[in-house]
């Protein structure tokens, strides 16, 4: 019998956040090891457990998984979220292309100054309402379908429902022109491993404070200024 | 008879040059149209062309596809360069995403302002050096195949030999710790398809001209 995925990763979101809500939608359980210190970061080089010295690492099936979209597309393809067909998959990828585009912008936001950070909220929520939001709402609007792709509820609804709440965060009113998403947002947090992972109690994590950004600096010594877009 | 792809891009590396790696490695013939100013940019935008406003795009299959990623999946795929069962792409997949991280580093130096380039490119070619060659070289030297992955070619070699030959271009003795990335860029740069990308008339790109640059730029932002 297989063991359960173990995910090794600091308690926050950062880039496992999406492999986390993936293998929920999936509705497979999994086992978290939270990066605390730098003792232990290094414990799992020397281990030579990260291809590329780098978390995300998720062990799955055997394999020491790493690099968020190679973890992300072998969890989809596994159980049956990557549609039905190599014409699925590529508009699959596509969406989801565009929500990791969207989505690393606010990943970065923690890390920011208090003077960039204000930039970038701005930035984050022009891309969002010009830029991406409107190409989703054409998607739905145009099929008239539940999900984005196929008929079929797929990873591209997953990582869609994500962004949104994501950005939700940073303006609580953001979807106001956008009644397709809205109604999206709704039907999406009612599939029930969905609205399992929604509420309290799930390993679902936080908005990232103070306290997770400093775990990271001092766990991965990353001590330099992320720049803003 | 499908048409050949049409790639939409500056005639620069930059997000495409992969893609066009994959085709000519996959053998297919592809057509280029070159955004020239912003208003190249802005025409296809307008026309409705580009799902999220940016290119790559790549005209295939009646599809009017964006996203490197999604592009690069498709071809692969299409022209059995994925491996041959999920636990395959899952490598390959790692693979590429670590090639594509340090080909990102390398292809936005050149674009960076002068008091940043030389910083992002030491950055870049040492983490060529010390994180990303090493493990190359040792995938090939555990299995001793010719291959990255499953004993057969696929876009996780087409993926390798491009960034090798781009850190090359920066630094000409970086492989000379590494002698089975030596050798696995000699093998594969002899499959005939890349030999032919390889060779001047190709559609291969070249880095772009300092006093370009920030004519490049404009078309973007």
């Amino acid at each position: 019998m297989a063991g359960k995925p173990k995910l090794y990763y600091f308690n926050g979101r950062g880039k496992m956040e999406s492999i986390r809500w993936l293998l929920a939608a999936a509705g497979v359980e999994f086992e978290e090891e939270f990066l605390e210190t730098r003792e232990q970061y290094e414990k799992l080089l020397q281990d030579g457990s990260l291809l590329f010295q780098q978390v995300p690492m998720v062990e799955i099936d055997g394999m020491k998984m790493v690099q968020t979209r190679a973890i992300l597309n072998y969890i989809a393809a596994k159980y049956n979220l990557y549609g039905k067909d190599l014409k699925e998959r590529a508009l699959i990828d596509m969406y989801v292309g565009g929500t990791d585009d969207l989505m690393g912008f606010i990943l970065m936001f923690p890390f920011l100054s208090a003077e960039d950070k204000e930039k970038q909220h701005a930035f984050i929520v022009q891309k969002a309402t010009s830029r991406y939001f409107p190409a989703y709402e054409k998607v739905l609007k145009d099929h008239g379908h539940d999900f984005l792709v196929g008929n079929n509820f797929s990873w591209a609804d997953v990582h869609l429902l994500e962004a949104i709440l994501m950005v939700e965060e940073k303006k609580s009113d953001v979807l106001s022109g956008f009644p397709q998403l809205q109604a999206f947002k709704a039907r999406i947090s009612s599939i029930p491993t969905i609205k399992k992972f929604l509420e309290p109690g799930s390993q679902r994590k936080p908005v990232p404070d103070d306290k997770y950004v400093e775990t990271v600096r001092r766990v991965l010594c990353m001590y330099y200024d992320v720049k803003a877009n | 008879m499908a048409a050949k792809p049409k790639l939409h891009y500056v005639s620069e590396r930059g997000r495409m040059e992969p893609i066009r790696w994959l085709l000519a490695a996959a053998g297919i013939e592809f057509d280029e149209c070159f955004m020239k100013t912003k208003d190249d940019l802005l025409k296809l935008r307008k026309d409705g062309f580009l799902l999220f406003q940016q290119v790559p795009m790549v005209e295939i299959d009646g599809m009017k596809m964006v996203q490197t990623r999604a592009i690069l999946n498709y071809i692969a795929a299409k022209y059995n360069l994925y491996g041959k069962d999920l636990k395959e792409r899952a490598l390959i997949d790692m693979y590429v995403e670590g090639l594509l991280d340090l080909n990102e580093l390398i292809m936005t130096s050149d674009y960076q302002p002068a008091d940043k380039k030389e910083q992002q490119l030491a950055t870049a070619l040492d983490k060529a050096t010390n994180r990303y060659f090493p493990v190359f070289e040792k995938v090939l030297k555990d299995h001793g195949q010719d291959f990255l992955v499953g004993n057969r070619f696929s876009r996780a070699d087409v993926q390798l030999l491009e960034v090798l030959l781009m850190a090359e271009e920066c630094k000409p003795d970086i492989l000379a710790q590494f002698p089975l990335l030596q050798s696995f860029k000699a093998r594969i740069s002899n499959i005939p398809t890349i030999k032919k990308f390889l060779q001047p008339g190709s559609q291969r790109k070249s880095p772009p001209r300092q006093e370009d640059v920030p004519k490049i730029i404009k078309i973007f932002y």
